[in-house]
């Protein structure tokens, strides 16, 4: 059974929004759009996004970690949001596991988000129905793309590469081997809803320096030691005029 | 939770509704097995069954404000399987029903055993309701604040204490002889919800102590001192209003002292007056002040939560 | 994508155009609307990806802060008010012709052309040149110039687009003061790789954002104090012997023998070989100190081997020293202890990265199997490399000792052998080139005459005191006193003088200012307010001290309300456009490269691409390069420009290398191919060409590369570029101070600077601002910095940007706020000697505690950008630059000295020393100070309430 889901790096995020706004120009003129801005150029702008980038703090000076932190619905294993949903317009698909809203049976009562823990989803005023992310379903199947681009917005954008998108329910794929070798991990885990998308944590490099090793024998500053330039040395030679 | 007026509402005025009913009914019933000997006129029942039901229909009415599309409402009953909401969406309707069947057979004379029945499918009904609307809230098992059993407990005795006052007043002006067993009830469901909502107040205050879910398990680290700098916009967000109550501390607080005085010691007090004295206004007036306290708990009752969401909007920059 | 019948989808590659990073991006477009903006898979640069900004595209495309027609200020309105009328641009164009043509005959340099953060460089400085006037500079001078003078008067090339880490091969990259989106896409994908095969990274700087987040260790430093950090550094090299000797030998001035003969007139200068052809123009004449025969030699004598250190007396007497033991001697008392006091950062640490990047350096070199040649005829059988690598920006740069600590870091890149080698530092073409580069200005009045292109070039590259742009009297002649003795390698100019001298009339009032996308009258000023007023003050006749004011742009700045004209400009998505190598070009290691931008969309309203107005110009004024020998115009437009232009009739070389000769089969250097554009288009916009491997590295003195590149027009000489660890030019400079030079002389108040700031090898100083600031009163250091997702004041009127980044906090740590009796969040005011400035505050635990910080050119004034009067940019956020001067208090050397380091007159707004303060309850509820909101200009469009943008028409 497919599971597809995305991974996020956190190894590499840097922070650049590239993930929001490519999935907002992709979404709104797309299959899930559009997505509304509410004053867009006056005060306390506000606008339906799927993806959103945090920003956390961790620690204290000098040992803080900044920690950048997109977030987008995680299409979980145990979705909350699809049994609470009393019409079925929140459903997860059984062929791929990707979590979607169907805007035509949506009656915008808002009790799926209620039951989101992780805020992924945002109510349309406009059209008056749920939206969230749709892992770009409408790109991933579409044969009239190349299929190197048949992938999420997000995914095609982001210059570190810190988003992987595939099977996680495949031992063999990328996102599953990236989650495996490097201790992917769940957001809210206590909560059971087994969320598909996982994320990487941060893992340090260090150089181990012995002290014994900085300086060589074969050091540069060797050859700066003055020869002796046997031209002969003093003598009585020299002096003595008999 | 940003409290939503339709949704206060909503549950308040079934809570009316239905505790009216059961009232209403619970005079039929013992005036049948005997407990009580009272001559009743069958309009007695019909008007509170209809009463009931104008009470039922406000909160459809205001439960439709809270939906994006109204018009599709009736798909929302075909989740029933799973979903506490369509549950309820068939519930509400379906207790509607009875209770309208329930009038119509007074209305047409049917003799008992016939209403009886009919009003006991419709108390059955009543506390299927009750329980469907507790459960949308306490079957989400993050929002720890509601889930527990209490917030059932708690919806069903709200309702049936504020409809057993609006009974007691009802009677007063309709059927004097119910007034004591009614008045007496509705104190007794009063003073019961009084300990189960403040134990469920006092539970509420420890859960923040033990907080299961936080900051470290919201973005996965294990650092003692985790701070948010910035939740990716700023200018708010759905996230912003649906999941915060937008007032200060001190406002919450404040609204839980007034809902702890309106709902409980002052309309105790005119219930009580107005019981001895046999004063109907007084009754009417308890029902009156108890049911805006109550709109004030339900207010607090949304307010209190916190949304596990919330750890992910702490910090604009 | 489907095609249905009533539905036309185009989808088109171009460039794009949100930053200065220029990638490449493939433009869908459905019934003419732009729908979505990807990365172009096949672009070298971003190869596929895209940021925030360039994904945002569409809502700047639409934004209703675009200008959309020619606009004159209305007769009687006062400047700054947006009184404008729409006028065709016919009328602009006569307004102009007349003006200038009137300017160009009788005194030329009364057109001053000053341009922001453009990329088409090469074609408005062409302009400024064939008008004749000297007054011309971009954005660099107020930007970074210090990082690409301080690198290229040492190695020949610098970051960024001229140079940059090898991070596909390095080991250990240490990032110093950079911003976020410095050359953005290509290094965060090149970092990402980096990280994931086991690469370690380093970052200093105060604060931890961006790149610093994913940084394996972060070094907090106080501000403008790096220089000290990395001689301390140099310091523990030397002592250890981590240095690369036969990488100094070989290809540095380190063994060069200096007079150090007090008495002579040349001393500090290398000793030479009297003897040497006179007819060479780069005679390699200086001396080693042979180890063999313990005596002078020319340097690169077969079989010698020069000492670094020692002193030494040559035949005659005079004693000499190689350069680097001068170098040793200077980082002698630059001890990692000394550094510890002055950076904040602790005295392990600074050993221990020290040590890092010598073992790395040493014990993790490289080998490439690949041959060569050096230009002294060595043939080598491998390219070598240490693999650590190093980039640096305006951390550095604005800051007034930032061009020395930036000269210490290319010394260190040079001690640790990283200079074109893989692994470490790698030059992007036209670099290497010459220390210092030919470009040269005129160097006297003689350079200026009415109805005569100009003498030489508006900016260019001095060597040598006699190449200063001054009078008689040794005082400036540019406007903004660049290549004066104030600042005498201000090799980029100096925009933020161009308004306060224009004003004083110092050295003298002009008459037009031209001003294009460059915000002048906001965050591309310090001291913003003071700017604003002398843009509207007159004389007491009723004249404008700035008679006339052109701002051309495509969007409602804060400067469009300063215009008396204004010239509306196009978006990137609907013109042509070139990524020149005469410019600043889009290179890569390999090899060069440049790029285009073809419209996708027709021009909205009566937009002009800039290009096209400055083509008309020229072609009105009659200036050469634009007219035929007969007196006609010579091209129709922009894209005739660009395939026909030559620098020089039959030169060959014009503004695009790629798909040059008749059919388009040479390239760097080829007669017009007619169907250059075509090709361009048909090829992602970009042509790139990978060099041959042996002369992809070592290219300062690799012989068949520069004789490449001397074929291909990139370069004119082919002599080596050996680094100058030791700086002749300066010392050439200081001795001129001191009366030793023959030639030009420093005025007598100036003799003194140039003689301490002209030294040879980099010293620490402390920014001259903080010498000048009560430190005790003002402790902070207050800096700036770019978000990812926002380019200078470019994106406030992107609906969805904004959103990201709607208003500005000052950012600190929370110990400022305990030490205040303030919480965070709360509104306090941030106050330097200049001015204060009412902001809000944010604690941060990712600051080092000595400095507070906010994004750059967040806050706007009320009402531009077509922003609501009550738009958070406005009424919460503030600009820091309120807080800045752009001229030092009055002092010894100067009552107006710019606000700059002495010697290149980089802007130094990092310099500033602030205090903080709770704000009173009563103050009220938004940023201070507020400015009149500025009125929509006619032809913009209607702001809406909302947006729901959905391509090509309703879902």
């Amino acid at each position: 059974m497919t599971q597809l889901a995305l991974v996020i790096d956190l190894n590499v995020c840097v922070g650049c929004h590239a993930c929001v706004t490519s999935c907002k120009q992709w979404n709104t003129s797309g299959d899930a759009g559009p997505l509304p801005d509410d004053n867009p150029y006056g005060a306390n702008p506000t606008g339906v996004f799927f993806n959103r980038v945090q920003t956390y703090e961790v620690g204290k000076f000098p040992n803080t970690e900044t920690i950048h932190f997109p977030k987008s619905c995680l299409h979980c294993e145990d979705a909350p949001c699809v049994p609470v949903c009393p019409t079925g317009a929140s459903y997860k698909r059984k062929e791929d596991g990707i979590v979607l809203v169907d805007y035509d049976k949506c009656i915008g009562c808002k009790y799926c988000s209620w039951a989101c823990p992780y805020g992924a989803r945002e109510f349309d005023e406009h059209d008056k129905v749920m939206k969230k992310c749709t892992l770009c379903v409408d790109r991933i199947y579409d044969q009239n793309l190349p299929e190197t681009e048949r992938k999420p917005a997000c995914v095609m954008a982001c210059p570190p590469g810190a988003r992987l998108f595939g099977d996680i329910h495949d031992p063999d794929s990328e996102v599953s081997s990236a989650i495996r070798e490097q201790g992917g991990f769940a957001l809210m885990p206590e909560l059971g809803t087994q969320p598909s998308n996982h994320y990487l944590p941060r893992h340090k490099r260090k150089i181990p320096i012995h002290e014994d090793e900085l300086v060589r024998v074969d050091s540069p500053l060797a050859k700066e030691e003055k020869k002796d330039y046997d031209e002969g040395s003093a003598s009585l030679e020299d002096s003595a005029s008999w | 939770m940003h409290p939503a007026f339709s949704v206060i509402f909503l549950t308040t005025l079934i809570g009316v509704g239905q505790g009216l009913f059961i009232a209403v009914f619970t005079a039929e019933y013992f005036n049948w097995i005997g407990l009580l000997n009272v001559e009743v006129d069958p309009m007695f029942y019909i008007i509170g069954g209809l009463v009931s039901l104008v009470f039922m229909a406000g909160g459809l009415l205001a439960s439709f404000f809270h939906l994006g599309h109204p018009e599709r409402a009736w798909r929302a009953a075909s989740q029933w399987r799973t979903s506490w909401l369509s549950r309820e969406v068939i519930a509400l309707p379906a207790f509607m029903a009875i209770e309208f069947l329930y009038v119509l057979a007074h209305y047409l004379q049917f003799n008992e055993p016939t209403t009886i029945i009919i009003g006991i499918v419709g108390v059955i009904a009543t506390f299927a309701l009750f329980i469907c609307t507790g459960m949308i809230y306490a079957c989400l098992s993050f929002l720890r604040e509601w889930a527990s059993p209490l917030t059932i407990i708690n919806f069903i005795l709200f309702g049936l204490a504020s409809g057993f006052i609006f009974a007691t007043a009802y009677s007063a002006y309709a059927n004097p002889a119910f007034v004591q067993t009614f008045g007496w009830f509705a104190v007794a469901f009063t003073v019961v919800v009084f300990i189960t909502r403040s134990l469920s107040l006092s539970r509420n205050q420890k859960l923040k102590q033990k907080p299961k879910t936080t900051t470290q398990t919201a973005i996965g680290s294990h650092h003692t001192q985790v701070t948010q700098r910035s939740q990716g916009q700023m200018g708010g967000s759905y996230n912003t209003r649906e999941f915060f109550h937008g007032k200060t501390e001190m406002f919450l607080k404040n609204m839980r002292g007034i809902f702890m005085v309106l709902v409980f010691p002052v309309p105790m007090i005119l219930m009580g007056l107005g019981l001895s004295a046999g004063n109907p206004n007084l009754l009417l007036a308890a029902f009156v002040i108890q049911y805006v306290g109550l709109i004030a708990e339900r207010w607090y009752f949304f307010a209190q939560v916190n949304h596990p969401q919330n750890l992910y909007y702490q910090t604009v920059s | 994508m489907s095609n249905t019948s009533n539905e036309t989808i185009e989808v088109k590659n171009t460039t794009c155009y949100m930053c200065a990073c220029r990638c490449g991006i493939r433009v869908t477009v459905k019934n003419g609307q732009v729908k979505y903006i990807q990365g172009n898979p096949e672009h070298p640069l971003n190869k596929g990806v895209i940021c925030a900004k360039g994904s945002s595209g569409i809502m700047k495309q639409y934004s209703p802060a675009r200008l959309n027609q020619p606009l004159k200020r209305k007769a009687n309105a006062e400047r700054g008010d947006s009184e404008f009328e729409a006028i065709s641009w016919e009328e602009a164009f006569s307004i102009l012709e007349e003006r200038l043509a009137e300017i160009r005959r009788t005194d030329p340099k009364k057109f001053a052309m000053f341009t922001g953060r453009d990329q088409m460089q090469a074609l408005t400085g062409l302009f400024a040149k064939q008008f004749g006037t000297p007054n011309y500079a971009a954005h660099g001078g107020f930007c970074s110039v210090n990082m690409a003078a301080g690198m290229i008067y040492t190695i020949g090339g610098s970051f960024w687009e001229f140079g940059g880490p090898d991070l596909e091969r390095s080991k250990l990259f240490i990032m110093f003061g950079t911003a976020e989106d410095h050359h953005s896409n290509p290094l965060k994908m090149a970092i990402s790789k980096f990280k994931r095969d086991g690469g370690r990274f380093i970052s200093v700087n105060p604060i931890r954002t961006g790149y610093s987040a994913i940084a394996d260790e972060w070094v907090p430093i106080k501000p403008g104090t790096d220089g000290a950090l990395i001689l301390a550094i140099i310091h523990e090299i030397i002592n250890l012997g981590l240095y690369d000797r036969e990488f100094l030998v070989q290809y540095s001035n380190s063994p060069h023998l200096v007079n150090l003969d007090e008495n002579d007139d040349n001393f500090g200068m290398f000793v030479r070989n009297q003897e040497f052809k006179a007819d060479e123009v780069h005679p390699q004449d200086q001396q080693w100190w042979d180890r063999n025969t313990n005596q002078a030699v020319d340097t690169h004598t077969e079989g010698a081997d020069p000492y670094l250190l020692g002193d030494f007396k040559l035949e005659d007497g005079t004693p000499v020293k190689p350069a680097f033991q001068l170098l040793a001697d200077r980082v002698k008392d630059y001890t990692p202890e000394w550094a510890a006091k002055i950076t904040g950062i602790p005295v392990q640490t600074i050993k221990r990265l020290a040590h890092e990047m010598g073992i790395t350096a040493r014990d993790e070199m490289i080998e490439l199997p690949i041959a060569w040649t050096d230009v002294w005829g060595n043939e080598q059988e491998s390219v070598r490399g240490n693999p650590v690598s190093f980039h640096a920006m305006r951390g550095l740069a604005a800051h007034s000792n930032g061009f020395h600590s930036i000269r210490a870091l290319s010394i260190l890149m040079s001690l640790l052998g990283t200079i074109d080698r893989p692994g470490g530092f790698r030059h992007k073409a036209p670099f290497p080139r010459p220390i210092p580069p030919c470009p040269k200005t005129p160097n006297g009045p003689q350079g200026i005459k009415p109805n005569t292109p100009l003498g030489g070039m508006p900016l260019g590259w001095p060597a040598d005191p006699n190449d200063l742009f001054v009078d008689e009297k040794g005082e400036a002649i540019r406007l903004d006193k660049a290549f004066s003795w104030e600042y005498p390698l201000s090799v980029h100019g100096m925009m933020h003088n161009a308004i306060t001298n224009a004003w004083r009339g110092d050295p003298y009032s002009i008459d037009t200012l031209f001003i294009f996308m460059a915000n002048m009258a906001w965050n591309s000023s310090m001291n913003t307010s003071e700017v604003r007023k002398m843009l509207n003050d007159k004389h007491e006749n009723g004249e404008y001290k700035i008679p006339f004011l052109v701002v051309a742009d495509a969007f409602q700045s804060e400067m469009v309300a300063y215009a008396d004209l204004v010239l509306p400009d196009t978006t990137y998505l609907e013109r042509h456009d070139v990524m020149s190598m005469l410019d600043r070009p889009i290179s890569e290691y390999e090899g060069p490269v440049d790029s285009v931008r073809v419209p996708v969309v027709p021009p909205t309203g009566d937009c002009k691409p800039f290009q096209e107005v400055l083509i008309e110009l020229g072609s009105r004024l009659k200036l050469p390069a634009f007219t035929t020998a007969d007196g006609e115009r010579k091209y129709k437009d922009y894209p005739e420009f660009v395939t026909n232009f030559e620098t020089e009739p039959g030169s060959g070389i014009g503004f695009l290398a790629g798909w040059r000769g008749k059919g388009g089969e040479k390239f760097m250097r080829g007669e017009p191919n007619p169907k250059q554009w075509e090709m361009y288009a048909n090829n992602n916009c970009v042509f790139q060409y990978e060099l041959p491997k042996s002369y992809q590295y070592m290219r300062n003195w690799n012989k068949g590369y520069l004789t490449w590149a001397k074929n291909h027009a990139l370069t004119r000489y082919t002599d080596p570029i050996l680094i100058h660890i030791y700086s002749e030019v300066l010392q050439k400079f200081r001795l001129a101070a001191q009366g030793k030079y023959a030639g030009k002389q420093p005025p007598e108040r100036l003799k003194e600077r140039i003689e301490t700031y002209f030294d040879p090898l980099p010293f620490y100083y402390s920014p001259l601002e903080t010498q000048l600031s009560d430190t005790n009163k003002y402790p902070l250091n207050a800096v700036t910095q770019r978000p990812m997702a926002m380019y200078h004041s470019w994106d406030s009127q992107n609906a969805w940007l904004r959103q990201i980044h709607t208003y500005n906090y000052l950012y600190m740590s929370p110990k400022l706020g305990e030490e205040g009796g303030f919480d965070d969040g709360d509104w306090v005011w941030v106050e330097s000697q200049h001015g204060k400035v009412r902001c809000m505050c944010r604690f941060s635990e990712a600051v080092e505690p000595g400095t507070v910080w906010t994004w750059n050119a967040i806050g706007k004034a009320a009402g531009a950008w077509n922003l609501e009067n009550d738009a958070n940019e406005s009424r919460q956020g503030f600009l820091l630059n309120h807080l800045i001067s752009e001229e030092l208090p009055a002092g010894k050397h100067g009552e107006h000295m710019s606000n700059s380091d002495p010697i290149t007159g980089q802007a130094s707004w990092y310099d500033v020393q602030v205090r903080v303060y709770k704000a009173e309850e009563t103050d009220a509820d938004h940023s201070l100070p507020q400015f009149k909101p500025q009125k929509t200009v006619p032809g913009q469009a209607i702001r809406s309430k909302l947006v729901a943008f959905f391509a090509g028409g309703r879902k």
